[in-house]
């Protein structure tokens, strides 16, 4: 899998866009199909709330904007599930992350950048044990990151248990930096030249995504978590380290959990013991839909930005409706993710058959 | 090159398995420049040697020796044997199918380019190291979308790639045909020049003769004796390997009946087909035949059995079977109606690796009883315990989980389950690949008995004199569609040949 | 140990001591904590104390543990709506009963009713796992989200109570009887499991599909009805769990009925000793393993935990239980012994 663009020699020069469809088809038909699937979404939605201004960029960049930190996070789950493991313990790594941020700056008056330093050095020794338990110990991945989640979750409430506001200013300014793109500017009703934006999070996101990409595509170490997710016993008798790519994941995944917690920070500015809850299912669940299964041994991370995209399109679909209750809104998105997965797995069966 | 010196000695090698002695007080030593066959019965502890050997198993005591180190190794793992110059290919293919057969060549060391890694190199050299044995395919394509006998080539180009002091082979010809084999010979004589050592563990007597220079025998576990070649003679090996005095496979010889129309006819199929796997054909299977299929490794012949079975749904053409018109929905419904199957992939679609002796044997008698008709404890071991005697299945226990099974054993274990459902018509898709030469004449009586007692029979196996021996019929295979066949005395192995190799039609 | 034919391997009788072993230590510490911790009384013609009370408020796990050790045995995935379903069916056997003096219609209707809604999100799993082959935790995310929602419609998001005094016989004690009936509901579905594990062949098919389902459809079962039962009986047990959570408080909170109670469920199969990947199973290793956790609940409110926090405590305790479960840590500790115990050589330690 993932042989997204292996150079075909007998390019025919035209067609570049279309090889590389071609390839996707051939050799990555669950990406393929995520990309179709969004692409679909997104032109129905077009036609959907045309009054709405739903072709506006910004609606665009807007799903980048409030899923940065869940892309970060889904990278790291990405790797995870292709080593056959599972990681729930990411939604309570959030809660923790964005508890222990506001209350070093807010409690203990720190400056944000050792805060943050701290949070990430504990992200990786929360997934250096973690990953310890799994790979050394040979415990279950959902049972040692269920219990992650736990002593997480009941870490945030030892912290505190009243909701703590940021108020940092250099925190503030950051979370609220606007970068302008210089292009896709139009005119607002007063005739200003307004031009979508993005924040500093959203660089972050797409940054770590092709690292994921480029690590999971051109490195030893890459390679070795497909193989060992494909098979484990046989990777280990290839000679593989199977254990240290076990930890390895683990531990990358716990740096990424705290790393896109501060992300998800920056967004909320604050923290109470209850943030965050069912963020792992949102993870997994993006991840899954980019066509990386809780099997193992296949995925990749442009799935998965896929995946949290489509994930986000169906929530702005809900808003952009407006006035849904709560549970309605709940009730819509769960039938959206029902019909996408459904329609998902129906193609792959079809495929399955033709084979 | 002559045989040299010592490279690698184990001494006294001791392995148990939960109460089971698997390796007793075991020597084995092997020389530069040798191929070593490395000999036994089914569950002699061959595999289990190579494991302790390679480090994918730990063993209790005993010492490893390795030229050039000055004292004893111990390998904690296959990659500190890899280190240590022992490159191995294990009995059940141990390669990653999801990723690219390049990257299974060539996973841990891959060609770098800017510290990245460099695909075009790596599938450049990958198509190297396969042409050395004369494989032609897509490097670039997961693994899991080549036949067993490909991912079987392609675990011996990794291990030849990677070698450099000793090589093992356990089984690797298990699944090749006679063509695979004399390149993989070829290689392997190329290695020994180059002053390799090489373990070599096959079933087949033939090839042990043909290419290696000492033998060392294991039984039940214990050290039997090391000998050399030329000095022991094809039935003394095989007593040795057995305990006993053996009656030598020539004897058997089925006559040759051609069909006399007359017999009954109890599978009959007519256009069958089933696109993407087999292209439509015609076959009849009467009472009392013994029909091969063959043809080389993906000529369709599992398809061919698959689609008889219902295991694949045929869409296209019809099926006769026992005088009625028949279709499969599911493979339960072929039971129901007196089917069995052996496939050929044990480890994937045989055994149930968790499950015990006992319920691999009764699963499917009790999938045709139906769920409510629970078979009773005592029947259910009366039924195992009686194979596990008939097959001489070497197990501790009727509960030991059958993953626990060495290779040959677990396929006993998957044909005892078929005869106890006492089918009108079996299907054997490599009965017995990786069964040891006294069993597999057993099993070959066994076959020719069960037809004789009226029952229909497929067989399909990779190795010729096999099917000369058991079948009355062939079918031939080319392509994925049936291509011809022959009957009575047309059977012979130049015929065989010809006819797989193709250009004329029979 | 004759009954239980299909756990009788060795290996699992020995796993099994494990659990137990971990259960008993939760209730040693309890003991030394607490002293009284084992007496049990009569009060008001009914029996109480901890133990019982451990074992009453458990029940209800101990039904879903049932549900879901099957699912995992067949699916070798888990069914996450199981806490959206106890909500779900429990409002609607509520909303069904009305909030009225007498109810709105015969109890026994409404209790079949929230079993049927059971039985549908059941199928709906089911359907989507088996037939659509979408992976299980994704296939049930879909009815853990929707399912409060759908909940909160039935309810008109308000809290409902139900009047009548027999609404909570189920989930308290019925007059004259002195144990809880939770504890008779629980006994009751492991018993009926149980027995349809062992007198039908039902339980090795779930075990051979769940551990090879190529081979299992080759020898001629049917993979994916059996897959699918399990997750239709694992909805029924979500929904019978459900209703004996509303009766117990005589009320419907769809947002926090059940909540959580999958991620218990799921540890309670784990901790019991089986193996979340599918295949073999013990059914008595899930039903202690949720005895197990609700015992540490109870330890831990009774060691005046705050509930915000108590998951910090549990995490610990549950990768402990678990790790000493490990038999990679088992060896370790083995090989440590033969190593402080010298003269006595590996061998003969065998
Ligand atoms: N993982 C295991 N657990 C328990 N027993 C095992 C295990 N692996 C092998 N054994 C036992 O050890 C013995 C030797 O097995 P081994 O696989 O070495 O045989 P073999 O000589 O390679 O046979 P074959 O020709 O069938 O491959 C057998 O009795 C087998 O049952
Ligand atoms: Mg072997």
């Amino acid at each position: 899998m993932s042989k997204v663009n292996t150079a075909a020699p007998q390019s025919n020069g035209s067609g570049v866009f279309k090889r590389v469809a071609q390839k996707l088809l051939e050799r990555n038909f669950l990406l393929f199909v995520t990309i179709v699937l969004f692409i679909i979404a997104y032109v129905a939605g077009l036609f959907a709330f045309k009054d709405k201004n739903f072709g506006n960029l910004q609606v665009f960049l807007n799903l980048l904007i409030s899923n940065a930190g869940l892309i970060i996070i889904a990278v790291g789950m990405t790797m995870v599930l292709i080593i056959a493991g599972i990681d729930i313990s990411v939604g309570s790594v959030v809660a923790v992350t964005c508890m222990m941020l506001a209350a070093m700056m807010e409690k203990a008056k720190m400056e944000p950048l050792p805060a943050v330093l701290i949070v990430l050095l504990f992200g990786v020794v929360f997934g250096a044990v973690q990953g310890w338990l799994i790979s050394y110990l040979k415990l279950q991945p959902f049972i040692v990151t269920l219990a992650g989640m736990f002593f997480a979750r009941g870490l945030t409430a030892v912290i505190s248990l009243e909701m703590i506001t940021v108020t940092n200013e250099a925190y503030v300014k950051l979370a609220q930096y606007k970068m302008y793109l210089p292009f896709g500017g139009y005119l607002n009703r007063k005739g200003e030249m307004i031009y979508p934006y993005i924040y500093p999070t959203v660089i972050l996101a797409l940054a770590i995504v092709v690292l994921g990409y480029i690590m999971l595509r051109y490195t030893k170490f890459g390679r070795t978590i497909y193989a060992v997710g494909g098979n484990e016993y046989s990777a280990m008798l290839m000679g593989l380290n199977v254990k240290r790519t076990k930890l390895l994941v683990y531990i990358i995944n716990g740096f990424l959990a705290t790393l896109g917690g501060v992300a998800y920070s920056l967004n909320t500015l604050g923290a109470f013991v209850e943030l965050a809850r069912g963020f792992e299912m949102d993870a997994i669940a993006s991840t899954v839909i980019g066509g990386t299964p809780l099997t193992g041994g296949v995925g990749n991370v442009i799935g998965t930005l896929f995946g949290v995209l489509i994930k986000a399109l169906i929530e702005t679909f809900v808003s952009f409706q407006g006035n849904l209750s709560s549970w309605w809104s709940k009730i819509i998105i769960s039938a959206l993710l029902a019909l996408f997965i459904v329609l998902q797995s129906l193609l792959a069966m079809r495929k399955e058959k033709q084979r | 090159m002559a045989i040299g010196k010592e490279i690698l000695k184990m001494r006294h090698i001791t392995k148990n398995f939960l109460g089971v002695r698997a390796l007793n007080n075991v020597d084995f030593t092997l020389r530069a420049g040798e191929i070593h066959a490395l000999m036994g019965e089914n569950g002699a502890g061959k595999s289990t040697l190579i494991k302790v050997l390679t480090g994918a198993e730990e063993f209790e005591s005993g010492e490893i020796w390795m030229d050039g180190i000055p004292h004893p190794i111990i390998n904690r793992s296959p990659q500190e044997a890899q280190h240590n110059g022992i490159s191995t290919v294990y009995q059940e293919i141990n390669l990653c199918p999801n990723i690219s057969v390049a990257e299974n060549l060539f996973i841990g060391r891959e060609p770098k380019k800017h510290g990245m890694i460099d695909w075009k190199t790596m599938n450049k050299k990958a198509k190297e190291a396969l042409a050395v044995l004369d494989v032609d395919i897509d490097v670039t394509i997961n693994l899991e979308n080549y036949s067993v006998a490909i991912q079987q080539m392609v675990a011996i180009a990794r291990a030849v790639d990677i070698s450099s002091k000793v090589l093992i082979l356990d089984e690797p010809t298990s699944s090749l045909n006679d063509f695979e084999v004399s390149k993989l010979f070829a290689v392997m004589r190329k290695l020994k020049e180059r002053g390799l050592g090489i373990i070599f563990v096959t079933h087949f007597l033939e090839q042990v003769y043909e290419i290696c220079d000492r033998i060392t025998v294991l039984r039940n576990g214990e050290l039997v004796g090391e000998y050399e070649v030329d000095k022991l003679p094809r039935v003394q090996l095989v007593a040795r390997m057995m305990g006993k005095d053996f009656d030598d496979l020539a004897e058997i010889k089925r006559e040759h009946k051609g069909s006399t129309g007359k017999e009954e006819v109890v599978v009959e199929a007519k256009g069958l087909g089933c696109s993407g796997k087999i292209k439509p054909f015609d076959i009849t299977v009467n009472k009392g035949d013994v029909v091969g299929l063959s043809g080389l490794l993906g000529s369709g012949r599992s398809e061919l059995a698959r689609a008889l079975y219902g295991a694949d749904r045929p869409d296209k053409g019809v099926l006769k079977f026992k005088g009625k018109r028949f279709t499969s929905r599911a493979p339960i419904d072929s039971i129901r109606a007196g089917m069995g199957f052996l496939p050929e992939n044990r480890k994937e679609e045989g055994i149930i690796a968790d499950l015990s002796v006992r319920e691999n044997i009764i699963i499917a008698l009790q999938a045709r009883q139906g769920m409510f008709k629970l078979l009773s404890r005592k029947e259910q071991e009366e039924f195992a315990d009686r194979f596990i005697d008939l097959l001489k299945i070497k197990t501790a226990d009727r509960e030991t989980p059958v993953k626990q099974l060495s290779g040959g054993n677990q396929q006993k274990v998957i044909l005892a389950r078929w005869l106890l459902t006492n089918p009108d018509f079996l299907i054997l898709d490599e009965p017995t690949r990786g069964i040891d030469v006294g069993t597999k004449t057993e099993i070959q009586r066994l076959v020719i008995k069960l037809a004789e007692e009226g029952k229909a029979i497929i067989f399909i196996s990779s190795e010729i004199e096999e099917m000369l021996r058991t079948c009355n019929r062939m079918a031939i295979l080319r392509d994925s569609s049936k291509v011809g066949e022959l009957s009575g005395d047309e059977i012979t192995q130049v015929n065989i040949m010809k006819a797989i190799a193709g250009g004329t039609t029979v | 140990m004759k009954k239980i034919s299909i756990f009788k391997k060795p290996i699992t009788q020995y796993s099994l001591f494990m659990p137990i072993l971990c259960l008993f230590l939760v209730l040693i510490v309890n003991l030394i904590q607490t002293p009284h911790f084992f007496k049990i009384t009569i009060q008001n013609g009914v029996l109480y104390g901890y133990i019982i009370d451990i074992l009453n408020r458990s029940s209800g796990l101990v039904i879903l543990a049932v549900g879901m050790t099957l699912v995992v045995a067949s699916s070798g995935g888990t069914d996450i709506s199981v806490g959206a379903v106890c909500a779900l069916a429990g409002a609607v056997c509520v909303a069904a009963l009305g909030t009225g003096e007498t109810y709105k219609m015969p109890y026994i209707a409404a209790v079949l009713l929230a079993l049927l809604i059971g039985l549908i999100c059941g199928v709906f799993n089911g359907f989507l796992v088996s037939f659509m082959k979408v992976q299980p935790m994704v296939a049930t995310l879909i009815l853990f989200t929707a399912g409060r929602g759908i909940a909160q419609l039935v309810t008109g998001s308000f809290i409902l109570y139900v009047k009548p005094k027999s609404f909570t016989y189920l989930g308290s004690f019925i007059p004259g009887v002195p144990i809880p009936t939770p504890c008779f509901v629980a006994a009751f579905v492991v018993i009926l499991t149980w027995l349809v594990l062992t007198k039908t062949s039902l339980g090795m098919y779930i075990q051979s599909v769940g551990i090879n389902s190529k081979a299992s459809f080759l020898v001629g079962l049917n993979s994916k009805v059996i897959i699918f039962l399990t997750y239709v009986f694992c909805g029924i047990c979500a929904a019978i769990a459900g209703l004996i959570s509303v009766s117990r408080t005589a009320s419907i909170d769809a947002n926090n009925v059940g909540l959580y109670i999958e991620l218990d469920a799921i540890l309670a199969v784990a901790i019991g000793g089986n193996s979340l990947a599918g295949g073999k199973f013990s059914l008595a290793g899930s039903v202690i393993g949720a005895i197990t956790i609700q015992a540490l609940t109870t330890t831990l409110y009774a060691m005046r935990v705050a509930a915000d926090q108590l998951p910090l405590y549990k995490a610990i305790v549950v990768v402990a239980i678990v790790a000493i479960q490990s038999p990679v840590l088992r060896k370790w500790f083995k090989n440590l012994t033969l190593k402080l115990a010298p003269g006595k050589p590996v061998k003969e330690a065998m």
